[in-house]
């Protein structure tokens, strides 16, 4: 499944970085971050996804504290 | 300008101000310090507490970092002014490029502002304004003039006319009556309107368009992921060779000298200063998200990056023939009457032989005739024939060649590529021959040219048509190559030949209408759907969507794409070829670092204008 977020994300740079983050969690197919429409999205198996965003959270806050991902 | 803008601009200006006292006045070199330390700490702040707070989580490369490094190495070394200017111009550099991101945003936007707020329906008590995506199909809605229609659906009464601008880019208002579609997104513009909604808000037009143009970020270009990659290992490699610079010639040319480790740290600063890679960076995405925003303000959906520049690859492009490059409707192009009779009257004698009968060809008979038709009797249908008839006492034969051989009434062969010829006959005297075919679209002829001025190789037609009147089709169009009767799985089958035929970096776009192309549309390597206006198969499977069915946007779509992707490489090869240059002058000793202050603040500016241009389609 994929799942989008809307992220507050400062420099294209960054969004880079954390799109790359994201990536790096296990499970995850796919993830891109648009710096232009502010957006995360996330192609990660269904039953696997609630952990990986929070994973996500908690990483990008490491790397990047700039960043703000929204979680509805 | 966002809050935080304007509390920045308010430092930078503050901050400019100081610095120039400091540079103007005749003060005393300690009051200069003082001027230049403040108006440091005013820009700088969140840039050096964001270095500290990073480098607690192993953020070396960061540019806040690089640029904290840089101030305060140049203050080290008594260059206060440039550490001041350093970080001034640097806050002023990210102060426009975030101006000018929000900039793009709210203008691509602003275009994008398709989504209704409310649908009325009608209740005992009058007009209620609901949300959208409550109604359900079968509602019958209300559209009051001047209002958006909100869900798509079928006229149920009254007329109008629609302002389909913000989805086609067409600024002629369409007319729409009873029984007609109305397609959400759309401006009804002067009659008030009962619809009866067809689509759910989630399934409707706008829906679809606003997910489209959404997550068209999501699908990157190959240029946005090598300058990702490319700025991945410029940083490290910019700040390890600065670092190199600063400890390796004065340990080899003088190594207890203050001035030439003084001398070699500047030089290492000023790379740290070059070293930021963010406008490279940004100028990317900035530019195809640009140019997908102009695009759509045309009319032209392009579904993500990736496909912009495939488009500037297209050398073959192959298109469908029945309503793309043709109405896709049959018409009467022409009465050519016998001696002794007249156009309209062999016209009105084989309207009214045809009036009961609703073959496509009868259809468009009728319609050229008119309402005002001779009564018809005694009608004897011989299928794949024609008509016998009684029009006004007469027998009229109205049919092709076999009908006539059938009857043994001579007639003159009419000879014609584009499509059915239908003869007629008064009581056994050939009266002359109407002319039915699909109409060339009016403008497709000056589209296919302006295909070829925009570099297109070759045009094909793959068309499931006759061999006769694909290839007058394409005479008449210019198309350079024709292959017909093709069954739909054939046509995937053609397509798959002519892209084997491509060279490497060639690619084949295929044009059709969507209605029965999506398995051709998804093979290409970019998929056009046209007159996609409510058509969610060709919506899906296309890669660009072409709103309206005018197939001069088709050119229209490669030359933004080709803009698009020039003023990419012009931003990309600009900018990585200043910073390579002044690396190496720095390295040399040939600049100080207002030099760097451009390469980086100046080319950044640069490079953002440019990519603005992008949203100019």
């Amino acid at each position: 499944m994929k799942k989008t977020f809307k992220i507050e994300v400062d420099c294209a740079a960054c969004a880079a970085k954390v799109e790359n983050i994201v990536k790096e969690i296990e499970g995850v197919e796919d993830a891109t971050v648009s710096f232009m429409t502010q957006k995360l999205s996330i192609k990660a198996p269904e039953e696997k996804m609630a952990g990986i965003v929070e994973e996500a959270v908690k990483r990008v806050a490491k790397a990047d504290p700039d960043t703000i991902i929204y979680v509805k | 300008m966002t809050k935080k803008q304007k509390k920045m601009l308010v430092r930078i200006v503050s901050a400019a101000l100081l610095y120039a006292l400091a540079l103007l006045l005749p003060l005393p070199e300690i009051a200069k310090l003082i001027l230049f330390i403040t108006a440091y700490l005013i820009v700088a702040w969140n840039v050096l507490f964001k270095a500290v707070r990073n480098i607690g989580n192993g953020q070396v490369f960061d540019e806040n970092f690089l640029m904290a490094v840089a101030s305060l190495g140049a203050f080290a070394l008594g260059e206060h002014s440039e550490a001041v200017a350093v970080m001034l111009f640097y806050q002023v550099g990210e102060w426009f490029q975030d101006y000018a991101v929000n900039r793009s945003r709210r203008s691509v936007s602003s275009l994008m502002d398709l989504r209704p707020d409310y649908a009325n329906i009608e209740t005992e008590d009058g007009l209620e304004q609901v949300d959208p995506e409550e109604i359900e199909a079968g509602t019958v809605i209300v559209i009051k003039p001047g209002e958006r229609i909100p869900l798509d659906g079928t006229v149920i009464s009254g007329s109008s006319r629609i302002d389909t601008s913000a989805l086609t880019g067409e600024s002629v208002p369409r007319m729409v009556k009873e029984g007609e579609e109305v397609i959400s997104g759309c401006i009804n513009e002067s009659g008030l309107l009962h619809v009866r909604v067809t689509k759910e808000f989630e399934e409707s037009t706008v829906s679809r368009i606003l997910d489209l143009v959404e997550n068209s970020a999501e699908k990157k270009s190959k240029s946005e992921a090598f300058i990702t990659k490319f700025a991945k290992y410029y940083t490290p490699a910019v700040v390890l060779s600065a670092l190199a610079l600063a400890v390796l010639p004065p340990l080899f040319t003088g190594i207890g000298q203050l001035e030439v480790w003084k001398m070699w740290i500047y030089r290492a600063l000023t790379f740290l200063v070059i070293s930021c890679p963010c406008a490279l960076v940004l100028s990317v995405p900035l530019s195809f998200f640009g140019g997908i925003g102009g695009a759509s303000r045309k009319g032209i959906l392009i579904k993500g990056g990736n496909y912009l520049e495939a488009l500037c690859q297209v050398k073959v492009l192959a298109m469908d023939k029945t309503g793309t490059l043709t109405e896709g409707s049959f018409s009467v192009q022409d009465t050519v009457p016998e001696e002794g009779f007249s156009a309209a009257e062999v016209l009105l004698y084989a309207a009214a032989a045809e009036s009961y009968s609703d073959h496509p060809i009868a259809a468009s008979l009728k319609e050229a005739a008119g309402e005002h038709r001779p009564e018809a009797n005694d009608i004897e249908e011989t299928a794949g024939h024609g008509v016998k008839a009684i029009v006004d006492g007469k027998e009229v034969l109205v049919g092709n060649r076999k009908l006539f051989d059938k009857y043994g009434v001579p007639c003159k062969e009419a000879e014609n590529d584009l499509g059915t010829v239908v003869y007629v006959a008064v009581n056994r005297q050939y009266a002359g021959y109407i002319l039915i075919a699909d109409t060339i679209k009016k403008e497709a002829k000056e589209a296919v040219a302006a295909l070829k001025r925009e570099g297109i190789r070759e045009t094909v037609l793959l068309s499931g048509d006759n061999k006769r009147t694909a290839e007058a089709v394409c005479r008449e169009l210019g198309i350079d190559a024709c292959e017909a009767e093709l069954l739909p799985g054939d046509k995937v089958t053609a397509l798959e030949k002519r892209m084997a035929g491509c060279g490497e970096n060639e690619k084949l776009a295929f044009v059709g209408d969507g209605i029965n192309d999506a398995p051709v549309l998804m093979r290409a390597d970019v998929g056009i759907a046209m007159g996609a206006l409510g058509s969610d198969a060709a919506i899906e499977a296309a890669d660009i969507v072409l709103m309206d069915d005018n197939v001069t946007k088709i050119a229209e779509a490669i030359r933004i794409a080709r803009k698009t992707n020039r003023i990419v490489y012009e931003n990309i090869w600009f900018a990585i070829g200043v910073k390579v240059l002044v690396l190496i002058l720095s390295a040399l000793g040939f600049t100080n670092m207002w030099w760097a202050v451009f390469a980086d603040v100046g080319v950044a500016f640069l490079c953002v204008l440019n990519a603005m241009r992008c949203l100019k389609a």
